[in-house]
């Protein structure tokens, strides 16, 4: 049913019809409102679920971590300093390999403190062995949970999962959402069936050392989980397609990219402006698409290649920054498209929160058209 | 000098909302420092996130704004870094009780030469209303709408018996007091810790029957015995307020301190 729907609110509804049975949540802004909004369901006895008010993002994975190896289904939500916090837990999580799917609402990291939006924080964690998802708007940031869920407790995965959708834009910001029910949504996404659980009468133990003899195999294997995902994602947005029609299945999406000259490449609510900016740019004669990028991890390579394989440059908009690198996405279509004589120019925009309007992408254009890239976009020179 | 050349005029309006106890803690602190005669720069004021954690951005000495949690850990380096420092750390109840308790407890333990001023507002204030550890139970919170069921922190009890020097608790109601309180604990070598509990009415009073700011703050006036008085009527079977919160001087001792200069 279409509701209009506060993002963080939509995704408390989906949360709730996925039917966790733990979830572990400390308040950090702008995430705060989706587990204040299943802290009442909890209380209103409306979802069967054990509800901790923990005292730090680090208990709260922690957590999480205990309640998972337990064999629950389990949720968390958090953004930056957060996430920051809870750095050390979410490298055990994926390697105890625990389907954990956690909201990230994305926020920027600390020094200087700023509560608002870029996607530096999960970014951050790219490392981790957590699968990545960005959503454009609320319907896709409501709709990942439920495939999230489905690919990361696949027993040939087994792999936690970060559904990241950008803080305040999306978060705090009323849109039409079409929610399922929740007897679809059990159709969609049976009972947790965990893998392997702590269970006194068949004990195993969970993160035990590894000797030199045996880390690289834990990592390799974690790895090649990442990797076979991408076809388990693929499958469940198929599932998704053919029940609720919303077509989920690429872990990429192109927008006008066919003939495209130029090509963005972006992720998560910029994707948006991104598409208005270019319905502009055609009705004046510029040939420019849209590459989104919906899976960061496992990262789409071959996709990538194969979609901008045709285009002139290619022009990325990085939320986030390696510092004394590049943007992690850049670094990632280059290397995707390495030995292609596609020039690939890198945007750093909206660090904390700065807005981007439609005309920032006609002038990222203009930029790219120019050869002009690998800069701060919007950089105010009168403040340095 | 006065307590009001310390505030950074060019800073304000300040985010607080109207009717919030933090000012007045504030206020308190910077007479205590007034009256200490310590110079802008030979004193620092830290803290870690929250509503109370605010406050060093208000004022015009060396300050770091740090993470949550953390401010009596960069409070230990910035003490011992540079040990001719007068050290205030700014902190709230969310911020040293739950997610920097490990912190409090080991910094009473050292017991270093900080003066650490809690502004307990019994509620996440910041992001919304959230139980915090302080949240008295049964009280109503975004995260507790029916109640918190969980018992609440002793702050004064936790420091005290983790090892602080100097321990007492106020309210924003006893201006005089805590102003003394913070006097008392910045002459003391070691840890000094002031717990003075605000009202909160933006996420605290309106959702526990609070109407108006000042039932808080009556709240706070009527509830209040002093320890000592407390015992005694106590001992004598006496019928005190119902809650009771003890105030007044916890503890004040001379347990070797570090960060001070012999």
């Amino acid at each position: 049913m279409m509701e209009i729907m506060e993002g963080s609110h939509a995704v408390a509804e989906a949360v709730k019809q996925c039917r966790p049975e733990v979830i572990a949540a400390y308040p950090i802004t702008p995430q705060t409102h989706i587990v204040e909004a299943l802290a009442d369901m909890v209380a209103d006895c409306s979802l069967d679920c054990e509800y901790i008010t923990v005292e730090s993002e680090f208990s709260a994975l922690s957590a999480c971590l205990g309640a998972s190896a337990a064999g629950s289904r389990v949720y968390s939500a958090t953004t930056s300093q957060g996430l920051a916090l809870m750095f050390e837990v979410c490298y055990n999580v994926a390697g105890m390999r625990l389907p954990i799917v956690m909201s990230i609402v994305n926020r920027s990291l600390g020094a200087p403190l700023s509560i608002w939006n870029d996607q530096q924080d999960s970014i951050s964690l790219r490392d981790s062995g957590w699968l990545q998802y960005y959503a454009e708007d609320n319907q896709e940031a409501t709709d990942l949970h439920y495939i999230a869920y489905k690919v990361a407790e696949d027993h040939n995965i087994l792999l936690p999962a970060f559904v990241c959708f950008d803080g305040f834009i999306l978060s705090h910001t009323y849109e039409p959402v079409d929610m399922i029910t929740q007897e679809q949504a059990d159709r969609y996404l049976p009972a947790f069936k965990p893998y392997q659980k702590l269970d006194c009468r068949d004990p195993i133990s969970f993160g035990m050392y590894a000797t030199p003899d045996y880390y690289l195999e834990f990592r390799y294997e974690i790895d090649q989980a990442m990797k076979r995902s991408a076809a388990v994602f693929e499958k469940a947005g198929k599932e998704f397609f053919e029940m609720f029609g919303r077509d989920y299945r690429s872990p990429v999406e192109e927008y006008r990219l066919d003939d495209a000259d130029t090509a963005i490449v972006a992720m998560g609510s910029i994707c948006g402006t991104v598409k208005d900016a270019i319905d502009e740019m055609r009705d004046a004669g510029k040939k420019v698409g849209l590459l989104k990028i919906r899976t960061f991890r496992p990262f789409p390579s071959a996709e990538v290649k194969s979609a901008l394989s045709g285009v002139s440059r290619v022009a990325v908009l990085d939320k986030n920054i390696s510092l004394g690198a590049k943007g992690a996405v850049a670094l990632e279509i280059k290397d995707a498209l390495y030995g292609s004589q596609v020039p690939v120019l890198d945007y750093i925009i909206a660090l904390g929160g700065r807005d981007v309007r439609r005309k920032d992408i006609r002038e990222v254009v203009s930029n790219a058209e120019a050869g002009i890239g690998d800069l701060f976009y919007g950089l105010r020179t009168e403040v340095l | 000098m006065t307590y009001q050349e310390w505030f950074r005029e060019d800073r304000l309006p300040h985010i607080y909302c109207t009717g919030c106890g933090n000012g007045t803690v504030i206020n308190c602190t910077l007479m205590a420092v007034d009256e200490m005669g310590w110079k802008k720069e030979d004193t620092a004021f830290i803290s870690g996130i929250g509503c109370s954690s605010r406050a060093p951005g208000y004022i015009v000495t060396d300050s770091l704004h740090t993470t949550h949690g953390r401010a009596l850990a960069f409070a230990t380096g910035v003490k011992l870094g540079n040990p001719d420092l007068h050290v205030v750390v700014f902190t709230g109840d969310g911020d040293l009780a739950a997610i920097g308790g490990n912190h409090f407890i080991h910094a009473c333990r050292r017991n270093i030469d900080l003066t650490v001023v809690c502004m307990n507002n019994q509620i996440y204030g910041m992001t919304g209303g959230q139980g915090s550890p302080t949240t008295p139970m049964g009280a109503l919170s975004t995260t507790t709408p029916y109640g918190s069921a969980e018992p609440a922190f002793d702050l004064c009890e936790l420091a005290m018996a983790a090892g602080a020097n100097y321990v007492s608790r106020w309210t924003s109601y006893h201006v005089k007091e805590l102003t003394r309180a913070v006097l008392t604990g910045m002459q003391t070598p070691g840890l000094s810790f002031i717990e003075a509990l605000v009202q909160c009415p933006t996420n605290y009073g309106r959702r526990n029957k609070f109407k108006q700011v000042l039932d808080q703050v009556e709240f706070m006036r009527s509830h209040t015995v002093l320890i000592q008085k407390l015992k005694r009527m106590e001992e004598q079977g006496e019928k005190f307020p119902d809650p009771v919160i003890p105030v007044g001087e916890f503890v004040r001792r001379n347990r070797p301190a570090l960060g001070v200069k012999v």
